[in-house]
């Protein structure tokens, strides 16, 4: 069964059975192996991606319920050598360990901060209620996603901006970027 | 793609683990084309946001069973907003209902109870139909609605049918749905006056991610002289399947609320609810936790 959606910005086709779950489908037909599996119960929140923009347990869905759907993954966040605002602050607070909780760390983040969430810290503990971190680096998580949402942002012309406007430019920045430098996704893509 | 090395890896597991390989996954465009697949194939497993259905698919218990992929009806999903109430689809998210800005205003206990299930990932997905037809016993949002005394509206080839959400649960896990049944609608009434009083209380052992110990959601209206008029209370987790407090209703309708009969209907409680021991909770803590939540709501405390 041929299934088309959007994997960061672009489309791609799976070709194959319907009922995989999406978490697989990223990672061994697409090769984007930023998305962890963990309980495998929507429990830990280890593959969380963005579905349409909104956090979701990918183990929890079958590839066919993606048809026609926009997945992000933390790949379309940033790369190794352009970090979006979010991971920088999770590099420079510690908030990675193990790094398995990481990505869907930084999804929940970025979803909950772009779609204007607030910023306090029982907040921020709610929007990443659904993420378990075993190394229990809880105290680092929350104040790098606090660093990051903070941080006054200007741009290039000394305009403030908010953290929602300023993660969807980081987002775009990084997409385009993404698709102009797309021998590194593509090369990523098709090894499997 | 490695279809092949892919069912040897399967099968080398031992059936532990979902394997896509050998699923049939019907895939309906439309409520009429749901019915008439699922009516050809009552075997089939009805699936909507998957956050029950696919845990247990994920274990291996599931493999080379027929899907009903409800995903694709547009139509079952939505809440639309009615002078004397709403009619929410079965396809709306439990973070649809929590923000909807009718149900924060007129049924705010619904709104709470659905943003306290599972996390902000779950609630994105789970759907109140699928949540209802998976009749949990511990399902967060049925208290709220037996308090509201909804309505769910069902559809099959034979016809159409409303139930009382009470009647809608027959046991753990069990529905009064015949095969080949499908929720179409579930409709939630305003009350007719805001309450003098309401509560949603859940008790689990953290605050996301949790099922609940207990689950009670309250309403309560009061007349001249603290007279109750009326009290609805519903617990969850503690019986078989959704409660609605009969007993102690019936002690406390009609009759000024004091100290006495307040602890009356405590004692009552226990003829209403039947908890039991299993790895969430005891029987007596859940006995014990629901009755401070009745007190404390009775008490104005």
């Amino acid at each position: 069964m041929k299934i088309i959606f959007k994997v960061n910005l672009q489309e791609r086709t799976y070709d194959g059975d319907p009922f995989k779950r999406l978490l697989d489908v990223l990672r061994e037909d697409f090769g984007l192996t930023g998305t962890k599996e963990g309980c495998g119960e929507g429990e830990c929140g280890a593959c969380t991606i963005l579905l349409d923009g909104q956090p979701v347990n990918s183990c929890l869905i079958p590839v066919c319920q993606a048809e026609g759907r926009g997945v992000e993954t933390v790949e379309s966040l940033g790369l190794p050598e352009k970090l979006s605002s979010l991971q920088k602050a999770f590099l420079e607070e510690g908030g990675a360990q193990c790094g398995l909780c990481t990505p869907g760390m930084l999804l929940s983040a970025a979803a909950h901060l772009r779609s204007g969430g607030r910023t306090d810290e029982r907040s921020i503990r709610q929007a990443i209620g659904g993420n378990l971190c075993r190394c229990t680096g809880y105290q680092h998580i929350v104040k790098s996603i606090r660093k990051a949402a903070k941080k006054p942002r200007r741009t290039k012309s000394g305009v403030c901006i908010s953290v929602k406007q300023m993660l969807k430019r980081d987002r775009k920045q990084i997409l385009k970027e993404c698709s102009q430098k797309s021998t590194r996704c593509a090369s990523r893509s098709s090894a499997v | 793609m490695f279809p092949k090395e892919h069912s040897l890896r399967f099968a080398q597991l031992g059936g532990m683990r979902g394997d896509p390989f050998g699923m049939k996954v019907l895939r309906p465009a439309g409520p009429a084309e749901a019915v008439r697949l699922y009516s050809q194939n009552p075997e089939a497993l009805p699936l909507a946001g998957g956050t029950d259905l696919m845990v247990a698919w994920n274990s291996g218990r599931l493999n080379s069973r027929t899907m009903l992929d409800l995903s694709r009806l547009k139509e079952w999903r939505g809440i639309e907003a009615t002078q004397d109430g709403v009619r929410i689809g079965p396809l709306a998210t439990h973070c649809e209902i929590e923000s909807h800005p009718a149900i924060l205003k007129r049924l705010p206990l619904l709104a709470e109870a659905c943003s306290s299930v599972g996390a902000v990932q779950i609630r994105h997905r789970g759907t109140i139909g699928g949540n209802i037809a998976n009749a949990s016993p511990a399902g967060d949002s049925f208290p709220a609605l037996a308090v509201y005394e909804a309505f769910v509206h069902t559809v099959s080839q034979e016809g159409r049918r409303s139930l009382p959400i009470l009647e809608l649960f027959a046991g753990v896990k069990k529905t009064a749905l015949k095969p080949g049944e499908l929720i179409e609608r579930i409709d939630v009434r305003f009350p007719a006056e805001p309450p003098d009083r309401q509560v949603l209380r859940k008790v689990g052992s953290r605050q996301a991610q949790t099922l609940s110990k207990t689950v009670g959601a309250g309403l309560l209206w009061l007349g001249r002289g603290g007279v109750v008029l009326e009290l609805r209370f519903a617990f969850g987790s503690v019986a078989p399947t959704v409660k609605r407090l009969k007993a102690v209703e019936a002690a406390v309708n009609g009759r000024k609320l004091t100290a006495e009969l307040i602890e009356r209907a405590c004692a009552l409680l226990a003829e209403d609810i039947s908890p039991i021991d299993d790895i969430r909770s005891t029987r007596q803590y859940r006995m014990v936790v629901s009755r401070n939540i009745l007190r404390a709501f009775l008490a104005g405390a």
